[in-house]
């Protein structure tokens, strides 16, 4: 039976890793499918899972109660959704909503912080992994709260006429 | 006493012949000589100096295609005085042109590459020139890919162009906005954020990059993390232009003057003077 292993080694969060640690994170992956439309979590609701996706674009959004949904960013085929699994509380803090047809790789929070606790070596493994793609989604918030291409507070152009 | 027509510090000329609202506070001017002459030759990426008479003298990109030369097309934001009375402008009214000048984008360089063209904002109109060549001599190039970002999706600029260029089947194009409302389907996050996504070998690319320098300087560092190098890596800066021919002084960059060694600079020579408080 073809496993998901060869699947996951191509996914560039986990490039790189081990042969017999992509091994033990292979028990806690599933293929999942999602149509457009549809939501993979929702806001507030226990993050069992995160998401490798190999195909399709899923919007996070956050709900205000004048504004309706808000999508503070969209995620592609290479990335990951989620990280509200490897903290407590364990639940979600936006909703994952499918913009195209998505397919990617579940894998099972709790089963994943077991194996992290079983072996602390994989364990830092998955931490170093997470924090870049934390560290990269922070950089890309401070741009955007820049406001580049916007006018200082000040009225100033912060951004040249060209 | 006669003035030399070619004296570069003498201005042309020009009559307004048509003047298009792009995105709120950003149009783009179409100019002809007033003389009904020829248009000088312009590499993408120049700029030229456009004369408001009585108000001022600013330094714009030319955004039109370099084979077809009339009508010149600028494309600028009015925020300043002598763009907000530009935008004032009606058909038929006189404007003074100088130029082209300064360097231009690696055009002949990149033949046989693939390129990426990364746009912020109003930073898509000096390119906007490099993606009309590349579509008209695309044999000459590997894979083409524009990565575009804007504030929102009513800040995009030349939306039906990029809605155009989407279907070229030959052409990877790559949009995202920093803030969306419902309706936007397309991407939410930086321009950056792109780099990953898009098809091109590292090994073999030449990246143009246009924008706004906080937005040049990530993203170079994001086409160099993908393996980039920095002799591959284009920016076009801005600078206080005056003479545009290097003798005021106004626009000098370290070593470099804005206006005749720029404003297209690879980036490996002034990385270093990005991240200087005052060069």
């Amino acid at each position: 039976m073809q496993t998901l292993e060869p699947v996951l080694a191509e996914h560039p969060f986990f490039k790189g890793l081990k042969p017999e640690y992509l091994s033990l994170v292979t028990g806690c992956a599933s293929n999942v499918r999602f149509e457009a439309g549809t939501y993979i979590f929702r806001e507030g609701e226990d993050a069992t899972r995160f998401y490798l996706l190999r195909q399709g674009k899923v919007a996070l959004e956050i709900f205000a109660a004048q504004q309706g949904s808000i999508t503070i960013e969209t995620m592609e085929a290479g990335e990951v959704l989620g990280w509200s699994w490897l903290f407590p509380p364990y639940q979600w803090h936006f909703s994952g909503r499918v913009v195209e047809p998505t397919r990617a790789i579940a894998l099972d929070g709790a089963c994943l912080r077991a194996k992290g606790e079983e072996d602390h070596d994989l364990g830092y493994e998955l931490m170093k992994r997470v924090s870049l793609i934390l560290m990269e989604r922070l950089q890309a918030t401070r741009i955007r709260l820049l406001d580049i291409y916007g006018k200082s507070p000040g009225g100033k152009v912060t951004y040249p006429s060209r | 006493m006669t003035i030399d027509q070619r004296d570069p510090m003498v201005p042309q000329r020009y009559r307004v012949q048509h003047i298009r609202n792009e995105i709120p506070d950003t149009f783009t001017l179409e100019l002809v000589p007033e003389d009904g002459g020829d248009i000088p030759q312009f590499a993408t990426g120049q700029f030229n100096m456009l004369y408001i008479f009585g108000v001022g003298e600013i330094p714009i990109s030319i955004s039109g295609d370099p084979a077809r030369r009339k009508p010149l097309v600028h494309t600028t934001r009015a925020v300043g005085t002598v763009s907000r009375a530009m935008r004032e402008l009606k058909p038929d009214d006189m404007i003074g042109v100088r130029g082209p000048f300064g360097s231009h984008w690696p055009i002949e360089r990149a033949e046989g590459k693939d390129i990426v063209i990364a746009a912020g904002g109003i930073g898509l109109a000096p390119l906007r020139s490099v993606m009309y060549h590349v579509i008209s001599h695309r044999e000459k190039y590997g894979n083409a890919v524009l990565l575009y970002g804007a504030r929102t999706p009513t800040d995009l600029l030349y939306r039906r162009e990029l809605q155009h260029w989407r279907t070229h089947f030959d052409l990877d194009v790559y949009v995202t906005v920093d803030r969306a409302t419902g309706s936007w389907r397309g991407s939410v996050g930086v321009v950056t954020q792109l780099i990953s996504r898009a098809p091109f070998d590292p090994q073999n690319t030449v990246a143009m990059v246009c924008g706004p320098e906080i937005m040049m300087r990530f993203t170079a560092a994001e086409l160099e993390k993908r393996g980039v190098a920095t002799k591959d890596i284009y920016v076009s800066m801005e600078r206080n232009m005056k003479c545009a021919v290097g003798l005021c002084g106004h626009c000098q960059f370290g070593p470099s003057f804005v206006c005749k060694d720029g404003p297209v600079f690879q980036y490996g020579q002034i990385k270093g003077l990005l991240t200087k408080w005052e060069v």
